[in-house]
């Protein structure tokens, strides 16, 4: 009898723990809701809210009147009429001005002393103060708005004494810097969605994260790896198979993902920032290609970490300390001004950061880089995949408690 | 027939399993008691080899563990001490998900899950989701799925632990029939009565030994005991552990 069904079992077990496992999670609501709702949209969700947020401040700012308290407006009437000709607003004095910027009543008080009208006559340089909190960074584009304003006031009066005398305004001004910026349209975007590449690794994270911690740590407390490994299937045959199972929800994840950004990307305003934003189909069909290995990657490395968990919340506790290693090189890329070499590529995480911040910038992704970062990850995938294996091999493993 | 010859098992300093030797043949029931912690668990965990012992040897039907472990496992049905099911399955699936790993065909495999399904009187529950299964039907669900196979071998590690009467008798009444069907019944306990009632032969094991290894009626002259509480208890040197 055994005899007959052997072969027929080679070919079926790796299948058949696959099923399984896709079948039993599929009627689990936690890993449904985590893998293909809350894990895939979140990032895009996010991005919407933050930009429109961000990029409606900013337009408010600079558009909209500022009301901006003047303590001793009467001194100085034609700065005020300037002031107001551009948007301006000049509210009442405040009596303690340090403390209202800090206590965030206003963003930014202007503060002109009483000798001004003496000096101004006598054509000395005259003092006007902005006080402010350079911490309260959404004071910033008020400050930097009257600040200018104030400046270019000044500098139209100072051209206008030079003219007075006779002089051209130029030799007050020798040398003037022009700002020629050559970032493209789509570089100005890619420097502001630099966190796009950790919503995908987050994604992919969250897609499998449930299925890694029930297919091993789950299993065990259930105790049901014991009877399991009675069977006549070689352990790694059934590694396989659960792997499979992982790679199989993070990939619907990050697909899922990927057309929600595709979707989304349509909506964001980005030309309001003199942007371009690309998540059309070569995006997302690129970035699937880089990610291919991550998942294999990601879904042995959550396997392992919740192999050693003796419990399902245990593993969950540990898998939620991993999930923060992939945004490690999203955070030094941004933080430093890193130039990005070949070899980086190679370096999983950090090459799909990479590539994927390429893609954004409308660059492309050259052969050589894609391959760095494919045949990098992969050898990481194969290398996580082995230490699992190895795992699965313990005694240990399917002795619960 | 399984085989088991000298087997040693330590863990760390602890030696759970010092040199036991016996064999369990077809067309019997071999009973093998022990207080708790005697090491029953950890024998039929290389039995099934699922542990690989520290020395000695495991032979079932002729076949050695050590050198074809997945020969071995496929002569056994096994109910593990663990016989934790996948609850958002149904029975029928549970079964199912085994009898595909042991390979067999998908006629076959229903014909078997049937006849499983009617001798253990589990059509009520087959369908059910074994979440919120009873103590009574977890035991049966995993019965099924270890004997899904038909193996020629079954190991059944405490399997009356936690069933209320009428569970605890349908099962005895299910191990006499694997043992009319000319089956090698291999089961542990540390109840006696079940042992006496059941057994054919019993091997007694305390602190990872084997202490006695007799029919139930051999037990009773060699101890002189007529009673064979009172011989478990001879043979043991103590009370600790057993239950009546």
């Amino acid at each position: 009898m055994s005899a007959v069904t052997t072969p027929i079992m080679r070919t079926r077990a790796f299948l058949t723990v696959f099923l399984k496992e896709v079948k039993e999670n599929l009627r689990d609501r936690r890993t449904l809701t985590s893998a293909f709702l809350t894990g895939p949209l979140l990032g895009p969700i996010m991005l919407v809210m933050l930009l429109n947020i961000t990029l409606n401040r900013e337009f408010d700012k600079a558009e909209k009147p500022l009301p901006v308290p003047v303590i001793g407006a009467d001194y100085a009437p034609n700065l005020i009429g300037a002031l107001k000709a551009n948007g301006i607003v000049p509210t009442a004095p405040i009596a303690n001005p340090e403390v209202a910027v800090r206590k965030q009543d206003a963003d930014v008080v202007l503060r002109i002393a009483p000798d001004y009208a003496s000096a101004w006559r006598k054509g000395e340089p005259v003092q006007v103060e902005l006080i402010y909190d350079s911490s309260q960074r959404d004071a910033n584009t008020a400050v930097e708005r009257v600040s200018q304003l104030v400046e270019s006031y000044a500098r139209q009066q100072g051209a206008m004494r030079l003219v007075a005398r006779g002089l051209s305004p130029g030799t007050a001004w020798p040398v003037a810097a022009a700002r020629r910026d050559q970032a493209t349209a789509q570089a100005r975007g890619a420097l502001m969605f630099s966190i796009l590449p950790y919503f995908f690794v987050l994604t992919i994270f969250m897609g499998g994260m449930y299925l890694a911690i029930d297919l091993t740590a789950g299993e065990r407390e259930r105790q049901s790896l014991e009877p399991l490994f009675a069977n006549p299937v070689p352990r790694w045959k059934i590694l396989a198979g659960k792997l499979a199972a992982i790679c199989t929800f993070s990939a619907a994840s990050l697909l899922i993902s990927l057309a929600a950004f595709g979707v989304v990307g349509r909506f964001i305003p980005t030309e309001k920032l003199g942007m371009e934003l690309d998540l059309g189909l070569h995006f997302s069909s690129h970035v699937l290609l880089l990610m291919v290995p991550l998942i294999v990657l990601l879904a042995a490395l959550q396997s392992m970490v919740a192999a050693f968990a003796k419990s399902y919340r245990e593993a969950q506790t540990y898998l939620s300390l991993l999930m923060f290693v992939p945004v490690i090189p999203s955070i030094l890329l941004s933080t430093m001004p890193i130039k990005s070499q070949d070899w980086m590529y190679a370096v999983p995480l950090l090459g799909q950061h990479l590539g994927i911040m390429q893609l954004l910038r409308g660059d492309g992704i050259g052969t050589q880089q894609l391959g760095l970062c494919l045949a990098g990850s992969l050898v990481a995938a194969a290398l996580g995949v082995l230490v699992t294996a190895h795992l699965y091999q313990s005694e240990r493993l399917a002795i619960s408690g | 027939m399984i085989e088991v010859r000298d087997l040693h098992k330590a863990f760390g300093k602890v030696k759970a399993v010092d040199g036991v030797s016996f064999t369990a043949r077809d067309g019997e029931i071999t009973g093998l008691l022990g207080p708790n912690g005697a090491g029953k668990t950890t024998t039929l965990r290389m039995l099934y080899t699922l542990m690989k012992p520290d020395r000695g040897q495991v032979v079932v039907d002729g076949v050695d563990a050590a050198e074809d472990a997945l020969a071995v496992r496929r002569q056994l049905g096994v109910l593990p001490d663990a016989r934790g099911l996948y609850k958002r399955l149904t029975a029928r699936e549970n079964i199912d998900y085994f009898a595909r790993l042991h390979g067999l065909p998908e006629d076959v495999l229903a014909r078997r899950r049937e006849a499983l399904v009617h001798a253990l009187e589990m059509e009520d529950i087959a369908d059910r989701r074994t979440e919120g299964f009873s103590q009574g039907q977890r035991v049966k669900t995993a019965i099924a799925r270890a004997l899904i196979h038909d193996p020629r071998n079954v190991i059944l590690d405490e399997p009356t632990n936690g069933l209320d009467v009428m569970a605890t008798r349908a099962l005895r009444q299910f191990m006499q029939k694997l043992k009319a069907e000319g089956r090698c019944v291999l089961f542990s306990s540390h109840i006696m009565q079940e042992v006496a009632a059941l057994c054919d032969r019993i091997v007694v094991i305390a602190n990872g030994r084997v202490v006695a290894d007799e029919s139930p009626a051999a037990l009773r002259e060699q101890t002189g005991e007529s009673n064979l509480e009172d011989a478990f208890v001879k043979i043991i040197g103590s009370e600790e552990g057993l239950a009546a």
